[in-house]
């Protein structure tokens, strides 16, 4: 397997409402920042992760593509999925041998329509779709499923602001408080809140990685599984596949020193603590998580850019980015990372 | 896809228009075997599922099992349409597109027969009916077409019902009663008092149920008292003013067995024991042989008695 780091990685200054700025114009400043901290122009792939429901617009990522300066031609691809599977298919991409760097990023901006009901566009259409079932209320389920108590919930959302408040690029979003439902278990904090943003990463194999970065955060293992899809076949009180993911991307063997975890509600960080058989000693989301700020299809590339940071800024040694897509946790990557 | 764009008037930093992105008509899909299959018995009012190669019935059907990936077996089977509620949760104010248009449970719902459970909206009409382990079955719309909806929700087994008891009877107060009814019509309580033990009863009546002896001594009492206990109520009552109301045992003045009656004129929180209290009377005009005659007890202003 060749040997491929987390070289750069920058993101915006997140924004709870719509700063009136178009997908290229947020990615840009980004994309600036982290050709300029890894020293490189040009790329040997190039991959993107975005979803179109999210603007309303088919192949709105493509004029996204402006912020790139694609042309000459360039080799890109892109997912409609979290920009961490962007990341995975630049890593693979990568395995082949025949380049050495990647440009990775991700956008997106939640605040210009209802996210609860465009992620009911994901479910399946025969069975689930048409019942209007929300994201907030599937997530709810999952709540009640997995036998969350309340105290601990609460500690979650807690500790997850206030560490966001710490992280410049975070939302400074007070202590819970208040015991209305949204959906009965879920009170409106336990919920990631509406964010708009985008992040990049750069990806650098071997020695081309040595010599742009002093510490390269080296993925040592990346997988991703998922579960089936219609929610009354699998047990939602566990998370099958982000346990399989884990042990496949070797999570257990070594002790992780940080674990980011794409928690976009507050019962899913327990779920996922057993899924990557954490131990306590594991400082869990220090950049706030989700729950600190959530701009959707860039949420998972910045768990592996946070992740990698502590690693390039010697803070950590051994970190886990955890990434999920679909419905109650139904598909999860997780990629480990040292220095 | 029609976008409704109107732009508002202003600065370009507040330009902004609405956009709408819609399928008109809705967006037309195939069914395939599997899916179509239950969809048609779903407009029949059956629920069916479809067996694996292993055995389990997948509910609802999928073209392939989703443990092992293989192709599942052609064999349908009818299940529920009762089934268990294995997970819920509770939606307080329904979005537009919800099922329902009040509040409601989502589900994962075991029909029986299922290896795996349907989501569903569940309507038991109150979130405190919702539990684990509580029994659903379809509430069918009159109208089907083949789709998911046409189970417009489920709806708890009947478990109990109302029986409403009514029956009506005349009946006369008996000689005590009525001697203190009488006097009740004229503003004044009659008691007795027993030859025997020398108690004062009021209301009056014709034997001590301490002695066992016929009472024949008759005593006038006075309107005032003394509360010895009482008790807010907070459910309404046909004879309460309003909640939170008291009612209190009253110990008239002379008499040696409290009468319980109603305390009024005076905030709930501050009636206590010993408190001295007067009856009020309806207008003389407006009394009758009835206990209604006492609108209620009212303090009097004087210090609280020992009790």
């Amino acid at each position: 397997m060749r040997e491929i780091a987390v070289i750069a990685f920058a993101q915006t200054k997140h924004s709870a409402t719509d700063e009136g700025l178009t997908e290229p114009e947020l990615i840009l400043p980004v994309l600036d920042e982290v050709r300029e901290r890894s020293g490189l122009r040009t790329f040997g792939f190039t991959c993107s992760g975005s979803c179109d429901y999210l603007a309303g617009a088919p192949f709105s990522f493509v004029s996204a593509l402006d912020a790139l300066g694609a042309w000459p031609p360039i080799s890109e691809s892109h997912v409609e999925m979290d920009a961490a599977w962007a990341l995975y298919e630049a890593w693979v991409r990568l395995q082949h041998g025949d380049v050495d760097s990647a440009l990775v990023y991700g956008f997106g901006k939640s605040s210009q329509g209802d996210l609860r009901e465009i992620m009911t566009l994901q479910l399946d259409p025969y069975y689930l779709a048409p019942l209007g079932l929300d994201q907030v209320s599937f997530a709810a389920l999952q709540a009640t499923a997995s036998g969350a108590e309340r105290a601990e919930l609460d500690e979650i959302v807690r500790r997850s602001r206030a560490a966001g408040r710490d992280n410049p690029y975070a939302l400074d979003l007070p202590d819970p408080e208040g015991d209305a439902f949204e959906v009965e278990p879920l009170r409106p904090y336990d919920i990631a809140p509406v964010t708009d943003g985008a992040a990049a990463v750069v990806l650098a194999a071997g020695d081309l990685a040595r010599e742009l970065c002093e510490r390269p955060a080296w993925i040592r293992g990346i997988a991703h599984r998922i579960d089936p899809h219609y929610l009354g076949m699998r047990d939602l009180a566990r998370s099958a596949s982000a346990a399989e993911a884990a042990r496949a991307a070797g999570v257990g063997k070594g002790h992780v020193d940080v674990a980011e975890l794409h928690v976009q509600f507050s019962h899913e960080e327990p779920i996922l603590r057993r899924a990557l058989e954490l131990p306590d000693s594991t400082v869990v989301n220090p950049s706030g998580g989700p729950l600190a700020a959530n701009p959707v299809m860039a949420t998972g590339l910045i768990r592996i850019g946070e992740a990698a940071r502590r690693i390039t800024d010697g803070t950590a040694g051994r970190t886990v980015a955890h990434a999920t897509g679909g419905p109650c946790l139904q598909h999860n990557l997780v990629t480990v990372m040292e220095g | 896809m029609p976008s409704d764009a109107t732009t508002s008037p202003g600065s370009p930093e507040d330009l902004v228009a609405d956009h709408v992105l819609e399928f008109p008509g809705g967006y037309t899909r195939t069914t395939g075997p599997v899916i179509g299959r239950f969809l048609t018995e779903l407009r029949d009012g059956r629920i069916v599922g479809v067996r694996t190669a292993d055995g389990r019935t997948l509910v609802p059907p999928l073209e392939y099992d989703p443990q092992t990936g293989e192709a599942v077996t052609g064999e349908f089977t009818e299940v529920g349409p009762a089934g268990t509620v294995e997970s819920w949760s509770w939606v307080g104010e329904p979005r537009a597109g919800h099922p329902l248009d009040r509040p409601f449970a989502w589900a994962l719902i075991r029909l029986d027969g299922a290896d795996t459970s349907l989501v569903h909206a569940v309507d038991p009409g109150d979130a405190r009916a919702m539990r684990r382990g509580l029994r659903v079955r379809p509430r069918w719309k009159s109208s089907r077409s083949g789709h998911i909806t046409d189970i417009e929700s489920f709806v708890p087994e009947v478990t109990k019902i109302v029986s409403p008891v009514r029956m009506e009877y005349r009946v006369r107060p008996g000689r005590a009663l009525a001697r203190f009814l009488e006097g009740v019509a004229r503003g004044v309580f009659l008691g007795c008092r027993c030859g025997s033990c020398h108690k004062v009863y009021v209301p009056y009546r014709l034997s001590c149920p301490e002695c066992g002896v016929a009472i024949s001594e008759e005593v006038e009492l006075p309107d005032t008292g003394t509360i010895t206990t009482f008790a807010i109520n907070n459910l309404p009552d046909p004879r309460a003013p309003q909640v939170p109301f008291v009612s209190a045992y009253i110990l008239l003045d002379g008499s040696d067995i409290p009468m319980i009656a109603l305390v009024g004129d005076v905030p709930a929180h501050e009636v206590r024991q010993g408190m001295r209290v007067r009856a009020v009377w309806v207008p003389e005009e407006e009394r009758t042989a009835s206990m209604s005659n006492i609108k209620w007890f009212a303090p009097t202003g004087e210090p609280d008695a020992e009790l």
